[in-house]
């Protein structure tokens, strides 16, 4: 394949260099200059009718749209010239004649793109003394809701619908001041990945009925995390309010996701809030579990375990680190671990390669396989007569009463408590994946890291800090004070894994190495 | 000629010889007539020779662009291994403008011929006729006429027995001012939203399903026949101008003047001559106020203007507007310029396609300004609010129906301020009586 040809423009004052074909906007965007937009987006075709980022090049009759206009060799781009200006204005005061100024009760308002250049660009006052126009709110199926009258009819929904998610529900109706965003006969936004429209509405009318009214977006903490609920790996963000996880909305990567995540994904955050969980170690006395000291409580765990051969029964969603620290358990014997996935129906987004709701509904299927664990659908199959049963944060249906009257001795280490594991030795609470971080490897073998959001509840701590304490008292090296330690003893003695650190991962993640001999 | 009105010993019947008269209208009658005999001679030349003609002619397009036709033609390669595609621009919809309509009603073969002519001078094989779906009468004379045409083996697989093939369809439109537009009637064609595409790709290089695509207007295609059988030289004489603008055009008249109706002269003719000699002037007891030469989307003239005005290309341009599709809407001291400007400004308002910003906002902002004025409610902030908002739309859209709205508006504020002050200051339109108020 031959090398793009490069041109060499100068945008505001800075030259830049990109590839033949390259929108001004994309070039300007090198060149660290925001050309302010509506209708486009990186991840949809070029519509060019927001009109809001004309920009004036030099020698051209009349200011282009950055979006749809290819860069030229030696073209100079004037992005905050007056002219350029003027006509921004005029484009965020024909917007505003007819959308309503209900900022103070929209969800939008604080991450709105109307809002913010209004703010730095448009008018301080508005001209028109006409009545706006009026539409009613509609309901547009699946999550989505459409508040009419905020529109600015971008298109961006449309286009997500046509060409990425390729099932055309959604379209322009009527013409003039009258168009409106409008459902074809009979259709509802029910593809499984229709949810993105809200995140690409760039104003308040299109809005997650989910999300409704649940909070400002100011009042929102954000941390960059990996969606939990497919082998797939989407980058997302998590968004916490009051300590509450209240929305998912997808990080880009280029390499995953793109701009997109799924319903499925973006809508099954709420386990990740639950209040029945345990915040306390627990230890047995006699026929009844006491809460004790973390010492205490590891101390407990750790004679049960030892001397007898183990078997772990592990969460398909535990970080690598995590399952990294169990196998060295189970390594220290002949001990044994196994999983069981969840499954669902896979959904493609067709126009994004390589991406989907993978049937698997777990994190980390992939890391958990590397790391020598064993799917199965009766993962208790390996526990034998008189074997200590480490459970640590899997699904409890997979277990009944008699495997537990097998097992020599019960340690569940998890976020919550199931009735049927009462029995056991003892118990250790532990963060769920959004209070902790660690790193998950997706389907296509990417180590991605996700970031803590919120606050463990009552004396939980990161699965990684429990086992790690958990493998000292048991004689091993494991003191780690910090996640990325754990992954650096990880990357040290796992060869798929080395040479990535949580450095090098970023907030983008690494592909790892292909095991010697395959592939 | 004047149809409905006789020819005018002024004019210059190329076009509209035989407006009128309904024989015609069928193959034999227009066979009669001289037709197809440029079909029959074009097809016996190559491409490059057709283009080369119409090139010299100095044709250029009708429509209201007044792009040059055979330079047009030249940008379509013919043997680049792609589909070609003529469109012909039936979708008269500009107010004041219906030129075409009397060239598909009396002379469709003239259109056929035409279309033909172009189709194999720019390498298509298929031609789509998009005629406006208001066109009752104009879509009924030209589907006959395209059904003689094939049983005539004129068109079809072996055009005149030639080998070529040339397949004319009739697309009918479905009343949406902006499928005039190239690139919406492109999109229209395909069974998409009538929408204007950003340009570039111009339609030369990706137009209709993508391929190369010449577009011209029916008044430009009926032009080509007489070109080729008398010559480039006979239709480039007729310039009583300037040399840039040749041949004959016709003119759509209507508005307050005594005889409305469709007339043709040579490029160059005195404008003040032709709305007062060749149109009969004003009626009686009045005076004329205003023009608006080239359909509604151009500059209004005072008269002042118009009277010194050569009615060519250069000269509308010349004298504050364009020539633009040559339908020319006279206006006498009985009109209120207020109520006019808006009454334009909403059915802008109302043809926008809703793409661009500036226009879909702007032109119903326009005219709800210039409805409240009309009604007495206006001030003077709205008067240079009117003249920024309609900067604001010109220059800046996919397509120029905005401008279109806006064009009327500037020059009507500019050259009929008076007006304008007369509604605010009375807070009444002056032209109404106090009763009727």
């Amino acid at each position: 394949m031959s090398e793009a040809k490069m041109i060499t423009l100068t945008i505001e004052g800075r030259q830049v260099r990109v590839a033949e074909g390259t929108s001004i906007l994309e070039a300007a965007k090198a060149a660290g200059v925001l050309v302010p937009h509506y209708c486009y987006h990186p991840g949809l075709p070029v519509a060019g009718v927001c009109r809001m980022c004309l920009v004036e090049v030099e020698k051209a009759p009349k200011l282009a749209p950055a979006c749809a206009t290819a860069v030229a060799e030696g073209q100079i781009v004037h992005v905050h010239s007056g002219k350029a200006l003027e006509a921004r204005k005029g484009v965020l005061e024909f917007l505003l004649i007819n959308h309503p100024l209900d900022c103070p009760i929209c969800d939008q308002a604080g991450e709105c793109e109307l809002q913010d250049y209004t703010f730095a660009e448009g008018r301080s006052e508005g001209r028109l003394i006409e009545p706006k126009r009026f539409n009613p709110v509609e309901d547009f199926g699946g999550d989505v809701l459409y508040v009419t009258n905020r529109c600015i009819l971008c298109t961006r929904c449309v286009r997500f619908m046509d060409d990425v998610a390729q099932e055309p529900v959604l379209n322009v109706s009527e013409r003039g001041d009258r168009a409106v965003i409008g459902k074809f006969e009979g259709q509802d936004l029910t593809h499984p990945w229709s949810g993105n429209v809200v995140d690409l509405c760039p104003v308040g009318a299109l809005l997650s009925k989910d999300f409704l009214n649940k909070a400002r977006a100011w009042e929102l903490d954000r941390a960059a995390s990996v969606c939990p609920n497919c082998t797939q790996g989407c980058n997302i963000m998590v968004e916490t309010r009051d300590n509450m996880v209240v929305r998912l909305r997808p990080r880009s990567n280029e390499d995953v996701n793109k701009y997109f995540m799924c319903d499925y994904g973006r809508l099954n955050y709420r386990w990740m809030n639950r209040t029945d969980r345990l915040e306390a170690p627990l230890v047995r006395h006699g026929d009844r579990l006491a809460a004790a000291e973390w010492e205490v409580a590891i101390d407990a765990a750790a004679r049960a375990l030892e001397g007898k051969r183990i078997h772990a029964v592990v969460s398909p969603s535990l970080s690598n680190e995590a399952l990294y620290l169990v196998a060295r358990i189970l390594g220290r014997g002949d001990g044994t671990g196994a999983f069981r996935v969840e499954r669902g129906p896979e959904a493609p987004l067709p126009g994004v390669e390589d991406l989907a709701l993978r049937a698997d509904r777990a994190a980390n299927v992939q890391g958990a396989e590397m790391l020598g664990f064993r799917r199965s659908d009766a993962p208790l199959a390996g526990l034998r007569g008189g074997d200590a049963l480490l459970f640590v944060d899997a699904d409890p249906s997979v277990l009944d009463v008699g495997d537990l009257e097998r097992a020599g001795a019960v340690v569940v280490i998890g976020t919550a408590l199931p009735e049927i594991l009462r029995t056991a030795d003892a118990v250790l609470p532990i963060a769920n994946m959004v209070e902790e971080e660690g790193t998950f490897t997706n389907i296509r073998g990417r180590v991605q890291r996700f970031l803590q959001a919120r606050a463990a509840p009552g004396m939980a701590r990161p699965s990684w800090w429990v086992l790690g304490d958990l493998l000292a008292r048991l004689g091993e090296p494991g003191s780690y004070f910090l996640a990325s330690d754990v992954f650096a003893a990880l990357a040290a003695s796992r060869s798929e894994f080395s040479g990535l650190s949580y450095d090098s991962l970023g907030l983008r993640g690494l592909p790892v190495m292909a095991p010697a001999g395959a592939r | 000629m004047g149809f409905p009105h006789k020819s005018h010993p002024r004019e210059t019947p190329v076009l509209s010889t035989h407006f009128g008269d309904s024989e015609a209208r069928s193959l034999s009658g227009w066979r009669a007539r001289g037709g197809y005999r440029a079909l029959e001679q074009a097809l016996g030349m190559t491409p490059a020779e057709i283009v080369n003609v119409v090139k010299d002619s100095g044709l250029r397009g009708r429509g209201g662009a007044g792009f040059p036709t055979g330079l047009k033609w030249s940008f379509m390669k013919p043997g680049d291994g792609k589909p070609h595609y003529l469109c012909c621009n039936a979708d008269e919809s500009e107010p004041g403008t219906f030129k075409d309509r009397e060239i598909m009603r009396w002379t469709p073969h003239a259109l056929i011929e035409g279309c033909a002519i172009a189709s194999h001078a720019i390498g298509a094989e298929t031609c789509y006729i998009y005629i406006r779906g208001e066109f009752t009468e104009p879509l009924q004379t030209v589907g006959a006429a395209l059904d003689e045409a094939y049983r005539d083996g004129i068109l079809g697989k072996s055009a005149m027995g030639t080998g070529k093939r040339i397949d004319i369809y009739i697309h009918k439109g479905a009343g949406a001012y902006i499928c005039g537009e190239e690139t919406a009637l492109m999109n229209s064609i395909e069974g998409r939203r009538g929408n204007p595409r950003i340009k570039p790709p111009f339609p030369a290089v990706a137009g209709l399903f993508g391929q190369p695509t010449t577009i011209n207007n029916v008044e430009t295609l009926a032009a080509v026949p007489p070109i080729l059988t008398n010559g480039a030289e006979w239709y480039k004489a007729m310039s009583l101008s300037n040399p840039k603008s040749t041949g004959t055009k016709l003119f759509s008249v209507c508005g307050n003047i005594a005889r409305p109706g469709n007339y043709e002269v040579t490029m160059g003719f005195p404008f003040r001559e032709f709305l007062h000699d060749i149109c009969g002037g004003a009626r009686p007891g009045h005076t004329l106020k205003a023009v608006i030469p080239g359909g509604s989307s151009v500059p209004i003239q005072t008269m002042q203007e118009a009277d010194a005005t050569l009615m060519d290309y250069e000269g509308f341009v010349a004298n504050g507007s364009m020539l633009g599709s040559g339908g020319v809407i006279v206006f006498d001291d009985s009109v209120c310029m207020v109520r006019m400007i808006g009454r334009l400004a909403r059915f802008y308002a109302h043809e926008s396609c809703a793409q661009c910003t500036q226009c879909r906002e702007g032109t119903a902002w326009v005219t709800k300004i210039l409805e409240r004025m009309e009604n007495g409610g206006g001030t003077t902030r709205d008067l240079d609010t009117l003249l920024e908002l309609s900067e604001n739309m010109t220059g800046k859209t996919i397509c120029v129906l905005s401008d279109s709205c806006a064009a009327p508006v500037v020059s009507g504020i500019q050259k009929f301020r008076h007006e304008f002050e007369a509604h605010i200051n009375g807070k009444r339109c002056p032209m109404r009586s106090a009763a009727a108020a």
